[in-house]
């Protein structure tokens, strides 16, 4: 039988490249396989998501060597368009990704292209609108949809014609965790029961891993490991802790063994005697030394006096605040409401997450704080500048230079001094978001920063650098606002967290109290432990505790 | 300029007929120099718009393009020597050598712009009445490379709209002033490429080229719109050819500025106003 994916050998260049974005690579996904394609920024993922689409290198050119078959169709000779009947392709943003007017014109539109008759275009349609729940936006325009919604649509198109191969970059980026979940559901079916072999890349391995047969992480575009998910993860904590799941890090720092791949593993694994077997090398004193447990926390909540203090700030602040909202509300005129009566306090050096389904009103919050919009009813009141940085860095960048976008001492304190000759959009997403940051924090000190999902497409790397940006710049007394899905990034920098529901403020309150109990908004530490911890760190102390005291 | 279906003959014909009607238009005024003529046919292009019920859309975008028009009418006297009318004398400018400023050459900088006008005019009427999901199903059986392009110049148009309004709000961030909108437009026209091969890209893998054949079944029958702004079109199309073949109008830009109107022009005038316009008197069966 047929692979789904075939590559020998396969190296490729893009035009005027230094390295290879692919370095011979071989890899076989069988059909009805489930693959998950982990790696750092740059690693190779989208690239390889490309070639497998027949887009590399028929549109970006370039050097390619070696044989690659997708769905059985050689691509060397056969064009991206002839590769869209058997591999349906999702890409990370997007905006570009929806070429239709209405959201049935998109569905429909590849199964057109296939030279499908009326009768199976419109049942093509209902069926991948019905799989993937955006029945009710049929007849949307397309331009009027959010983020969200438009990944959704995207991604229907792409599995509309039932294509032997899903090729699926980032999927989940914009979707909130039930989003998230649910798309991770549907494309498990579409595994389980059409067969139809997936391939996935994504940062958030803790989402997708329980689902994968099999895992291929890629670094400097070459496979660095190709395993079952356990297999996977094993690997992960000897050559490449970046790339762990929070459940497998709770693990190796509490050294158990095996590794979780579900936090249903875990709690089993837990549970269980011998089968959640501490290692050897983890007992006694080395127990205790082997984790540091963060400063004023206790496995993961925080300390009385700090819980006080911000619950305090969460009450009201005595002090002046940052930025406060008083029932505010966003009533759009002949549209929705998005806002329904917030109110909100920020003080000096807080650190909010914002967190919420997608279209709760987090962006929209930030908008206001920000002053892009007014509000219907109700107050804004600033103790100074906002700092707003949306989502996509690259809006703030309008020059051919880095060094024409700062003075070179704003540069040199964001890292970027080398920097200065190169065109913005050839930074990496990491320098990008550095850049901007920069951009927004330079002039008059801001008394706010806000951050609109800025680790969407970020690798834990990444993050961490992030979350200790926002952590220096919270100690010097700025508050910072961050709009996120991420619960793990959530729980690594915020003190507070806001889950806004509906244009509600829904939950205000620390953030070891919203991220331990909940089913979605929980990080994957909290789940595993039944919120005793959020971050691996934390968690892993406990356990070792526990182990000790046993 | 974002399509939406309202209730109007124009909307209610097939996109290939619209779309050919709009280009036939900007066609027409491409073959005509007569200020008279021009006159006629933005004021029939305006027309249009109301009869299609996008009137504000092209008429902001006519807006929009003015400063544009103004451009030319001005760089016009200052490049052409041509005309024995000198109105101004600068002696020698560095760039320009010796500028002396001609009436003719200013008359003709105003026709230069109002042909760009209704240039304009006729494709912001294109962009707001013509569906651009039916138009690229229709290129799709003609050829895939001008089918990606005109997918690309009517899917572009609402991308880079979003961009710009993002790039703005994203400037209003920022302390200090905000870049002005020119550099904007700068960075949103910079960025236009990558955007465009994003775009192009998702085409391809959507399989758009691929299915050289129409999709089985039989095609939609012709409405009486479509025949209508068909045959339009076509007396359009007959009307430019012959005008510009047969030198019906007596315009001259140089050395002096001659354009008279006699009843031969007002004839043709009228006529293509009417042909361009009776289509939309039919209003039955306008709806979705």
């Amino acid at each position: 039988m047929n692979a789904a994916l075939l590559l020998e050998h396969v190296t490729y260049s893009y035009p005027d490249a230094v390295a290879p974005a692919l370095r011979d690579l071989d890899l076989r996904v069988a059909p009805g396989e489930f693959v998950v394609l982990a790696g750092g920024s740059g690693s190779g993922k989208s690239t390889l998501l490309r070639a497998a689409s027949g887009l590399v290198p028929h549109f970006h050119g370039g050097e390619f060597t070696g044989r690659l078959e997708s769905g059985g169709l050689d691509t060397r000779t056969h064009e991206p368009a002839r590769i869209a009947a058997v591999a349906g392709t999702l890409f990370q943003d997007p905006e570009t990704q929806v070429v239709m007017g209405t959201v049935r014109a998109e569905l429909a539109f590849p199964l057109e292209n296939q030279g499908l008759g009326a009768a199976a275009v419109a049942r093509g349609v209902e069926e991948a609108a019905l799989a993937l729940g955006i029945a009710a936006l049929l007849d949307r325009s397309t331009h009027a949809l959010s983020g969200g919604e438009l990944q959704r649509v995207a991604l229907g198109a792409a599995l509309a014609g039932r294509p032997r191969l899903a090729l699926l970059d980032e999927p989940t980026s914009q979707l909130d965790p039930v989003a998230g979940d649910e798309l991770l559901g549907v494309l498990r079916r579409l595994n389980e029961e059409w067969g139809t072999a997936v391939i996935l890349a994504e940062h958030r391995l803790e989402r997708c891993l329980s689902a994968a047969d099999r895992v291929v992480a890629l670094r400097d575009g070459a496979i660095a490991c190709d395993a079952d998910p356990r297999g996977f993860l094993d690997w992960a904590a000897e050559q490449a802790p970046e790339l762990q799941t929070p459940g497998a890090r709770l693990f190796s720092l509490a050294g158990r063994r095996p590794l979780p791949v579900s936090v249903k593993d875990a709690r089993r694994t837990l549970a269980g005697g011998d089968a959640g077997r501490l290692d050897p090398e983890m007992r006694g004193e080395s127990a205790r030394d082997a984790v540091r447990i963060p400063a004023g926390e206790d496995g993961g909540r925080l300390d009385p006096r700090v819980r006080a203090r911000v619950a305090r700030r969460c009450r009201g602040p005595r002090i002046e605040p940052a930025l406060a909202f008083s029932s505010v509300w966003l009533e759009h005129k002949g549209g929705a409401t998005v806002l329904r009566g917030v109110d909100l306090a920020v003080a000096p050096g807080d650190r909010v997450a914002l967190m919420g389904r997608n279209g709760a009103g987090k962006s929209t919050l930030l908008r206001l704080a920000a002053g892009l919009v007014d509000p219907t009813r109700g107050k804004v009141q600033r103790g100074g500048r906002v700092a707003l940085l949306l989502q996509n860095p690259g809006d703030y960048t309008l020059r051919d230079r880095v060094g024409d976008e700062l003075p070179a001492d704003a540069l040199a304190a964001a890292g970027l001094q080398g920097l200065a000759d190169r065109h913005p959009r050839d930074l990496s997403g990491g320098e990008r978001q550095r850049l901007a940051l920069a951009i927004v924090l330079y002039g008059e000190r801001p008394a706010v920063v806000c951050l609109d999902e800025p680790t969407r497409g970020m690798d834990r790397g990444h993050k961490d650098v992030l979350a200790r940006l926002l952590e220096g710049l919270a100690g010097s007394g700025t508050a910072v606002i961050v709009a996120t899905h991420d619960a793990e990034f959530a729980a690594a920098f915020a003190g507070r967290t806001v889950l806004l529901g509906d244009g509600q403020a829904v939950a205000d309150a620390p953030t070891a109290d919203v991220l331990a109990g909940g089913w979605y908004f929980a990080t994957q530490t909290a789940r595993i432990l039944g919120g005793a911890a959020l971050l691996p760190e934390a968690g892993a102390a406990l356990l070792l505790r526990e182990a000790v005291v046993a | 300029m974002i399509y939406e279906r309202r209730a109007s003959p124009l909307h209610a014909a097939r996109a290939a007929v619209a779309s050919a009607w709009c280009v036939l238009l900007a066609g027409v005024a491409l073959s005509f120099e007569h200020p008279l003529v021009l006159g006629v046919l933005l004021s029939t292009v305006i027309a249009a718009a109301a009869g299609a019920r996008v009137a504000r859309r092209v008429l902001l975008a006519l807006s929009f393009a003015l400063p544009f028009a103004v451009v030319i009418a001005v760089i016009n006297p200052l490049v052409v020597r041509d005309g024995l009318t000198v109105i101004a004398r600068f002696g020698s400018v560095p760039v320009f050598g010796r500028l002396d400023v001609t009436a003719e050459a200013t008359a003709y900088g105003g026709v230069l712009a109002l042909r760009a006008l209704v240039v304009i005019g006729c494709f912001a009427l294109h962009s707001a009445a013509v569906d651009p999901d039916d138009l690229l199903r229709a290129f799709r059986r003609i050829s895939f490379r001008s089918a990606l392009t005109a997918a690309l110049a009517t899917r572009m148009v609402p991308v880079l709209a979003r961009d710009a309004r993002r790039l703005h709000d994203a400037q209003r961030c920022l302390a200090g002033e905000p870049a002005p909108r020119r550099a904007v437009v700068r960075a949103v026209a910079a960025g236009a490429l990558d955007r465009a091969v994003d775009v192009a890209a998702t085409l391809e893998v959507r399989g758009y080229g691929a299915a050289r054949r129409a999709p089985r079944g039989r095609g939609r029958p012709w409405s009486r719109h479509d025949l209508a702004f068909a045959a339009s079109a076509a007396v359009l199309a007959l009307i430019g050819v012959a005008a510009y073949l047969g030198g019906w109008e007596a315009f001259e830009a140089y050395p002096s500025f001659t354009a008279p109107i006699d009843a031969r022009l007002l004839t043709l005038s009228a006529v293509l106003a009417s042909c361009a316009l009776l289509p939309f008197a039919d209003r039955r069966g306008i709806g979705r």
